[in-house]
């Protein structure tokens, strides 16, 4: 699972790598195994997550009187398009893992006691798991026509 | 005695770079946290219609309201300045602009908030005074 004590760089002082490490030119990266492929997922989701939650964001809160005009009638004619529940669903997977991950990071850097941190992983993993399934669910069952004339 | 400089520049180890990593902590935990309980109020709409909208009823409140401009700028700002991060990650290089590229991404990310507070403290206003401005 994804519950790892080792600290933030694995393999403690490398050598300088021309590029990235040392020569004060660039940024500290995971040398490998799981921690580098977190590293890959956070960028690549993201730049994914520069347009889906930027673009949920203003859509939502910002433009054409932001969440004020949000109600059932609303989700209703929204979710008619599978773009926005594709949309939606694809926002919801990948803030849960990128955000997830974010806090196991941070947990990483401030709970040095193993137990603790693998519990308060444990709870955010779970958590995690619920909010997916809840949220999967609702994006690809939702049917408005359960209340008819309320659209 | 000597300041000491980190090995890996100093991008994550204090100076420079400090504000905008805390920040970037700050604001990615206030999105996170939000994003728990906004699966939960969305997840209501299979309720149907009456249990729907008495949960985004709560955005009727001004407090609320002021919350969510938070939030806007939050994700905002976590956008900007990972794109930042990304910049240093990929392009090393451009560490040695560190200081122009962070400027910049700050006031990208200042200039955005701008229209977004004008349009949404608008709201605010009027909730909470009813001022129609």
């Amino acid at each position: 699972m994804a519950v790892e004590t080792t600290d933030r760089a694995p393999g403690a002082a490398p050598a300088p790598r021309p590029g990235m490490m040392g020569y004060k030119s660039g940024r500290e990266r995971p040398a490998g195994g799981f921690e580098l492929w977190s590293w890959v997922f956070m960028r690549i989701s993201g730049i994914l997550l520069l347009f889906l939650a930027v673009g949920h964001v203003l859509i939502m809160h910002v433009v054409d009187e932001g969440v004020g005009r949000v109600n059932f009638g609303f989700v209703a004619a929204r979710w008619q398009s599978p773009v926005w529940r594709t949309w939606d669903w694809a926002l919801l997977v990948l803030a849960l893992i990128h955000g997830i991950n974010g806090l196991r990071v941070i947990v990483q850097d401030y709970v040095k006691w193993p137990g603790a941190r693998f519990a308060i992983n444990m709870f955010f993993y779970a958590l995690g798991f619920g909010l997916f399934v809840l949220g999967t669910v609702i994006v690809f069952t939702f049917d408005p026509s359960k209340w008819p004339g309320t659209t | 005695m000597a300041k000491r400089r980190s090995d890996f520049g100093t991008l994550y180890k204090g100076s420079p770079g400090q504000w905008s990593w805390l920040a970037h902590r700050i604001t990615g935990v206030a999105v996170i946290l939000f994003l728990f309980a906004h699966v939960v109020d969305t997840a209501v709409v299979g309720w149907g219609p009456h249990a729907y909208d008495r949960v985004v009823s709560v955005y009727e409140n001004w407090v609320v309201r002021l919350l969510e401009l938070g939030l806007v700028a939050a994700v905002l700002y976590h956008a900007i300045n990972g794109v930042k991060i990304m910049i240093f990650d990929f392009w090393p290089g451009s560490t040695r602009h560190m200081k122009g590229i962070a400027a910049t991404s700050t006031l990208i990310f200042l200039a955005a908030m701008i229209p977004i507070t004008w349009i949404m403290g608008r709201e605010i206003l009027d909730l909470a005074f009813g001022w129609n401005l």
